[in-house]
């Protein structure tokens, strides 16, 4: 099979590559280039940094596959930069992640990949992709390494994208990742793993979101659940539901974001009990099977990627939605967000949270 | 079956010049400004090689400095230039819009150290005219630099009249002819500049082995000092087996200019003639201007360019999407966009630059590939 690999110059993807390669298929490296690259002209962070560049190409040459760098600049601006700010602006906190995977990786990616008529585009995500040998159809299962899973953030691939889905250490740890590197000599077996995102390096996403957006500064009010102003903020771009630092507020008890007010440019904060909901409305689902379920659904759902999927019931709704409800509450559901419903590990889908109740 | 179609990137080496390397490599080892006889076999060397070079161009080899290539022979000229005239009140530079990095960069780097630029425009052709270039001097001018051919299409420039423009207004005049020596005959007499760069491994000789060429009388500022080397106008001990390599692929050169020029064009024309033909939407560009023999230049509309490289590469087929050294950015190419195509033209076109190994072969085996690879990726989009 002629496969082609998403390499990042991280060591997921490098021994993704390695194991195809030693598996037998025609690898052809291709890392993706999404802002210029001349020195001193960084436009964004240092996401996929001509360093990155380097050691995926360094990597595909020690493993004697070709390797080329394209040029996505436009649709990851598109799909991922412009959703990133809107978002924030919105009041919502996103996940560019999510997008750029279905948006950009198994879109743009894919159709290059499906151009060299290949068979499959691999990424070094941890996740699994199999078949369902009664109905035929692919399933998306979280990585074999709990601590590691990133099923997560592939929760919106089609049936289509995940029939050319490959994800290669999806049934090992990141230990054996990093095992497997050193075995083969390969210089990235200890690069640190990457954790911001990968376009705001400097984990200063309000400040990002001001540069993009043109001086975007809408200031406004900080309310209590009672709507008494309790102070200033500087823009709802600067918050998340669930935050406790950076508010500014000089009151005694422990208060958190509870809830972000776009329209009105208002922060309402809360104590800790006032963040727990039960019920949570989700829109643009995704439903892995290709279908909605039309009886209510029980599953375990995720509402961030750092948190322990719980218990719910979902009920698909008309146009894409779908209502959540827990069995025991949840703290900080933030629109924006993905929502992600699992059966045991197998992802039956997700979608993007909308609101809480 | 692999096929090389970038030898504006650059060219493979000529088996002359491998063996005149290899032996340089084990038999002269001296340096080319010690006194001995070893050091003397190193000098004669670089001598017989700065005759060689010189040859090519209709030049005496006392006008040619060797470099470590056309980057640093462009940077010489500027610089060097800049670095004389400076002082005297002429800090004005004349580039053309679609001048190699190389140029263009530095002409930016002068700029941001105060000096005045102007960018001269290139027609939809891809030439630049006397006329752009008079309209542009002034009075404070004090260097005009306009390339010979355009790397990514091939066009070949005025530069006798451009030069002549210069003259007039008694400005130095500077040619970057990295991709003319060695493909078409150039002469610095008949062309009438007064600095002229050029490098071996355009046409098949090594890398790290370049030449600006200065005509007698003119003054400029080295670039890197020290030894005397160079007669003081470029320190640092000679590369002596790249230099050598420069001048045996000088000398094949001349010897095969005029048969290679007709065989070449032959096979260009009929590659871009084919595609033409048997691909719809393709646009070929600076196709009406006088071309070197080696290169075309063509857009396939609804593909991006990049997608069609990596096509064709894993094919056997080696392209490129315009100057290998512009990779890494995500600018589209400055070259096409100064003709004022569209971006769409501009996102999909490919250049395909023959050389001494292509075959009617290599041509037949790409006709025969690139319609199926176009179409499957028109699908896509």
């Amino acid at each position: 099979m002629r496969i082609v690999v998403a390499m990042s110059g991280g060591v997921d993807s490098t021994v993704a590559a390695a194991l195809l390669v030693e598996q037998g298929h025609e690898v052809v490296g291709v890392s993706m280039q999404v802002y210029d690259q001349r020195e001193g002209e960084v436009r964004f962070g240092s996401c996929c940094t001509l360093d990155d560049l380097h050691d995926a190409r360094r990597a595909a040459s020690v493993l004697g596959i070709p390797h080329y760098i394209v040029n996505f600049e436009r649709p990851f601006e598109e799909q991922v930069i412009d959703d990133f700010v809107r978002e924030y602006l919105a009041g919502r906190t996103p996940i560019p992640c999510t997008h750029c995977n279905s948006g950009v990786k198994f879109a743009t990616l894919l159709d290059r990949a499906r151009g060299l008529q290949a068979d499959a585009l691999a990424t070094g995500h941890y996740a699994r992709v199999g078949r369902d040998p009664a109905t035929q159809r692919y399933v998306l299962r979280r990585g074999a390494d709990g601590t590691r899973d990133q099923a997560y953030f592939l929760f919106s691939l089609t049936q289509d994208q995940l029939a050319h889905a490959c994800f290669p250490v999806g049934d090992m740890t990141k230990v054996a990742v990093r095992a497997c590197a050193r075995d083969r000599g390969l210089r990235v077996a200890n690069k640190p793993d990457s954790h911001e995102i990968c376009f705001v390096p400097d984990g200063d996403y309000a400040a990002f979101v001001e540069r993009r957006a043109g001086g975007v500064q809408v200031d406004g009010t900080i309310v209590d659940t009672e709507g008494h102003t309790v102070g200033r903020h500087r823009g709802v771009h600067h918050f998340t539901v669930g935050q406790r630092k950076g508010l500014g507020l000089a009151t005694g008890g422990r208060l958190y974001v509870t809830e972000l007010r776009p329209q009105t440019q208002t922060v309402v904060v809360g104590p800790r009990s006032a963040l727990e909901r039960t019920a949570m409305r989700v829109a643009k689902v995704n439903w892995i099977s290709g279908e909605a379920p039309t009886s209510p659904v029980r599953a375990s759902v995720q509402i961030r990627h750092q948190h322990r999927a719980a218990a719910a019931r979902i009920v698909a709704g008309p146009d894409a939605t779908a209502e959540v409800t827990f069995e025991a509450p949840q703290s900080a559901i933030s629109p924006g967000q993905a929502a992600v419903f699992y059966d045991a590990d197998v992802v039956l889908g997700g979608g993007w949270i909308e609101n809480s109740a | 079956m692999a096929v090389y179609l970038d030898h504006n990137a650059t060219t493979p080496l000529a088996p002359e010049v491998v063996e005149a390397m290899t032996a340089a490599l084990r038999d002269v080892f001296g340096n080319a400004s010690s006194v001995h006889r070893p050091g003397q076999r190193a000098r004669a060397a670089v001598d017989d090689a700065r005759a060689a070079v010189a040859a090519l161009i209709g030049a005496d080899p006392g006008e040619v400095v060797f470099t470590s290539g056309g980057t640093e022979a462009d940077n010489f000229a500027l610089r060097g230039v800049a670095d004389v005239l400076g002082p005297s009140g002429r800090t004005h530079l004349v580039v053309s819009a679609f001048e190699h990095e190389a140029v263009l960069q530095t002409a930016r780097s002068l700029q941001k150290r105060g000096w005045d630029l102007t960018l001269v425009p290139v027609d939809a052709s891809g030439v630049v005219s006397a006329q752009a270039v008079r309209a542009a001097v002034r009075a404070d001018t004090a260097l005009v630099s306009v390339m010979h051919a355009n790397n990514e299409i091939g066009t070949i420039q005025p530069i006798v009249e451009i030069a002549a423009a210069a003259h007039e207004r008694g400005i130095l005049m500077h040619t970057d002819a990295v991709q003319t020596v060695g493909k078409i005959p150039v002469e610095v007499g008949t062309l009438g500049v007064d600095l002229l760069s050029l490098t071996a491994h355009k046409f098949h000789g090594p890398k790290g082995a370049g030449a600006l060429w200065m005509r007698k009388g003119v003054k400029l500022a080295p670039l890197l000092t020290g030894g005397r080397q160079e007669r003081s106008r470029r320190a640092g001990t000679e590369n002596v087996p790249a230099i050598v390599g420069f001048g045996a692929a000088a000398r094949l050169a001349a010897g095969r200019l005029a048969t290679e020029g007709v065989r070449q064009a032959a096979l260009r024309d009929r590659l871009e003639g084919g595609i033409l033909e048997g691909i719809p939407h393709t646009t070929a560009h600076g196709a009406t201007a006088p071309r070197v023999p080696n290169t075309t230049n063509i857009s396939f509309e609804g593909v991006e360019a990049e997608a069609l490289l990596i096509a064709l590469d894993l094919e056997g087929i080696a392209v490129s999407t315009g100057s290998a050294c512009s990779s890494g950015t995500l600018e589209p190419s400055h070259v096409l966009r100064a003709m004022g195509l569209s971006a769409h033209r501009v996102q999909s076109a490919l250049r395909f630059s023959l050389g001494q190994g292509t075959t009617p072969a290599d041509i037949d085996r790409v006709l025969a590939v690139l319609p199926t690879l176009v179409e499957r990726l028109r699908n896509l989009g």
